[in-house]
């Protein structure tokens, strides 16, 4: 708490011996506070000038205690909010609330070059880019080439979800997937909603007494239909309400069930060292990746969205040296080394032709993430985000519960809460 | 308390025109307790009246667009919700729990440390070791001591039961287990303050009465219930009273256990989710001000219906 106090108290100062202070709020990525754990403190090591330093402030674990302590702080007016490591759902709530201060207009082009499209939606809000596209993650389906070709896939080409589930049911393995009431279990929701070609949100930006919601409609029911499904043929898993990626990825682990799972490429690694003496488990020859299940036959699917952005404080006494670290930060040598480094995918395309990306993502996988990347559907962007996520949760679980019906109760149950009818 | 009680003792009797002993007395009385009088009213009717107003609004914090005056609406949903109903009976089967084991335990260990004579400094301050410990810290131990990867209980259970008791029973997947562990560690907590509060109670009755008793051949019941237990009500009533109120705002112990999971969310947890974590400044309000006036009701019921008087601790 004193080292909290002291660094906001030095930061509040401005500059020490005439170079500017800048503190940036970073989310653990593996790195820590060490600035050669080749994570965002190393970067804001390299990224330091002679006439400003980057001081790192590491925040909580979980994305919703970043949120609450950045939310605190800028509510606040807190005058050390140079930098920020945000998660993209947060962003339309930050800018909506005036927290966020406007990207120059001479860096928007060096912001949006080069960039997957996912990323960019990401960064807007209301058509303007309000934070900087910094890395970019995506989900990827991961399988056991063996069974699919037992079952009889063709994974050359897209599957879809229904062709999954009976694959799974043939060959008597499992789907993993996130369906325990947290924020993966959203993701997942979206994913199946946008794959259908539907939104959550009709009028992203909209204030909540004018908000239309798409969940009450043939996407919304098809999405639950399919969580339906596989709740009912149990490929879920025995504990699929209880299934965050760790659980997920333990069912693909497992030799006797492991079939398919839905998963960010954070995977790849761990299977490398989940086998016998921390190696990598002995099938890892037969582990493919292909593109994200699609909801409906012959529509692309929308991969899920996730990653970091970097957003700048409006009350930040560093505005243009904060813009102008985020420009180093995330030019595309660093988010290269950012992603060998620890793992999480860059938002410049150029960085998956990279040489050590190549090597660190080997098979086609890091072209293959850059194809999902781009085709990529970010969550909702609303300034409500949060209780809309919570509502969308709360109502679709357990999925043994869900029926194609729980998309119009969720619907209703989240305008109750957001038109103050309903608490949450 | 006692410079005014006493200046409002002598300016009682019907007179028209203050002595100036007295006008003298009532002046230094205010121009003493006048700035801190100031000061309370600054950091508490303030942040009140400013609740209140607030409540009257749909008011998000990140959407200072989206305000709008709502007048009472956000009462009304409050208390027709079923969250609010939930938290509710969470926090009074809390609050008449731990109040009644706290209550038997405090008064066993009063009377006891009340006649032991030789350690007697020593084992006041072992009792209250409990009480130092922040609440935050006691509630991680409880909560790692019932869990089943690191915790003790299910082994010690397994153990007494012979065998019966499920070492994988998880103490924090249902809503009256989970119940249960909390209320364990708010009594073990708690008990020292309400033994303390009971033992200055026990400490004012006069012995004599009590062996006057003992010679006319009461029994030791008798002796408690008719003696003891009447001499010391008013320190009984204010020891009661604080736990009651102290417990209505329960937060720090369910939140580290459990985090409001399985229907274990209290009233407090509801308004800080509310104003913290969604940011609605006016739904958070208004819970806030319920919680207010449950804690005012309850407070009214000690002070009017069993006539506590809390400027006296003492003999009644």
């Amino acid at each position: 708490m004193a080292a909290i106090l002291g660094a906001t108290t030095l930061a509040a100062c401005g500059s020490s011996g005439g170079r500017a202070q800048l503190t940036w709020y970073i989310n653990p990525d593996g790195g820590g506070s060490n600035p050669k754990g080749g994570g965002q403190a190393q970067l804001a090591a390299e990224c330091s000038t002679p006439q400003y330093t980057i001081n790192v402030q590491l925040l909580p674990n979980s994305a919703s205690d970043q949120r609450t302590q950045l939310l605190r702080r800028l509510a606040a007016g807190d005058s050390s909010m140079d930098l920020m490591s945000i998660d993209p759902v947060f962003v339309a709530e930050f800018a909506e609330a005036g927290y966020l201060a406007p990207v120059p207009a001479a860096d928007t082009s060096d912001f949006t070059a080069d960039r997957v499209a996912s990323a960019m939606e990401a960064s807007k809000w209301g058509g303007k880019l309000v934070a900087v596209p910094f890395w970019a993650n995506t989900q990827l389906l991961w399988y056991r080439k063996s069974v699919a070709q037992k079952a009889g896939l063709d994974m050359t080409k897209p599957v879809t979800w229904d062709q999954l589930i009976a694959a799974a049911q043939k060959t008597r393995t499992t789907i993993g997937v996130q369906a325990m009431p947290y924020e993966g279990y959203t993701v997942w929701i979206n994913a199946l909603i946008r794959g259908a070609g539907g939104q959550i949100i009709e009028n992203p930006g909209a204030t909540y007494s004018d908000l239309k919601l798409g969940l009450d409609s043939d996407a919304g029911r098809k999405a639950a239909a399919i969580i339906q499904k596989i709740a009912a043929t149990k490929v879920g898993g025995p504990a699929m309400g209880s299934a965050d990626e760790t659980a997920a990825l333990n069912l693909f682990q497992g030799a006797s069930t492991s079939g398919f799972l839905v998963n960010w490429p954070y995977v790849y690694a761990a299977l490398h060292a989940a086998g016998p003496n921390g190696g990598p488990v002995p099938w890892l020859d037969d582990v493919g990746a292909a593109l994200y299940p699609q909801t409906t036959s012959g529509t692309d699917s929308a991969p899920p969205f996730g990653g970091i952005e970097l957003a700048v404080g409006a009350k930040s006494s560093h505005v243009s040296e904060a813009y102008e670290a985020a420009k180093c930060i995330t030019s595309a040598d660093h988010q290269a080394a950012y992603m060998v480094a620890t793992g999480n995918p860059a938002s410049r395309k150029s960085v998956f032709d990279d040489a050590s990306v190549k090597k660190a993502f080997p098979n086609g996988i890091a072209a293959l993430i850059r194809t999902s990347l781009d085709q990529a559907g970010p969550r909702p962007q609303s300034q409500y985000y949060g209780d809309i996520s919570t509502g969308l949760q709360q109502r679709f679980s357990p999925p043994t519960a869900v029926r194609p019906g729980t998309a119009a109760t969720a619907q209703k149950f989240i305008l109750d809460v957001l038109n103050g009818k309903a608490l949450l | 308390m006692s410079v005014t009680a006493s200046a409002a003792g002598t300016t009682e009797p019907v007179r028209r025109r203050l002595s100036d002993r007295a006008r003298g007395e009532r002046s230094l009385g205010w121009r003493l307790a006048g700035p801190a009088f100031a000061v309370m009213l600054f950091v508490t009717l303030y942040p009140i009246a400013y609740a209140i107003y607030l409540s009257l609004f749909n008011y998000r914090l990140t959407d200072p667009s989206g305000r709008k005056f709502v007048g009472l609406k956000n009462y009304a949903v409050a208390l027709s919700d079923s969250l609010f109903w939930q938290a509710f009976v969470t926090t009074f089967v809390i609050v008449v729990i731990t109040l009644v084991v706290e209550l038997v335990l405090g008064m066993a260990f009063a009377m006891v440390m009340n006649r032991i004579v030789l350690p007697r400094r020593t084992l006041r301050t072992i009792v209250l070791i409990p009480y130092a410990i922040i609440t935050v810290v006691s509630a991680f131990s409880w909560l790692y001591a019932a869990r089943i990867d690191t915790g003790f209980f299910n082994h010690w259970l397994h153990w007494l039961s012979l065998g019966g008791f499920p070492l994988d029973y998880n103490w924090f997947g249902g809503r009256w287990s989970s119940l249960t562990i909390i209320c364990l560690s708010e009594i073990w907590k708690t008990t020292p303050f309400m033994s303390l509060l009971l033992l200055a109670g026990l400490a004012q009755i006069d012995s004599s009465l009590e062996e006057a008793a003992q010679v006319d051949g009461a029994t030791w019941w008798q002796r408690f219930s008719k003696v003891v237990l009447p001499n010391m009500k008013a320190a009984l009533m204010v020891a009661v009273l604080f736990r009651t109120l102290d417990a209505i705002r329960i937060y720090d112990n369910p939140y580290v256990m459990t985090g409001g999971a399985n229907k274990t969310t209290t009233l407090s947890m509801l308004v800080a989710n509310e104003t913290i974590n969604r940011v609605e400044i006016g739904m958070g309000s208004a819970l806030a001000v319920i919680l207010f006036v449950i804690v005012l009701i309850v407070a009214a019921i000690f002070v009017r219906g069993f006539k506590v008087d809390l400027t006296r601790t003492g003999r009644s």
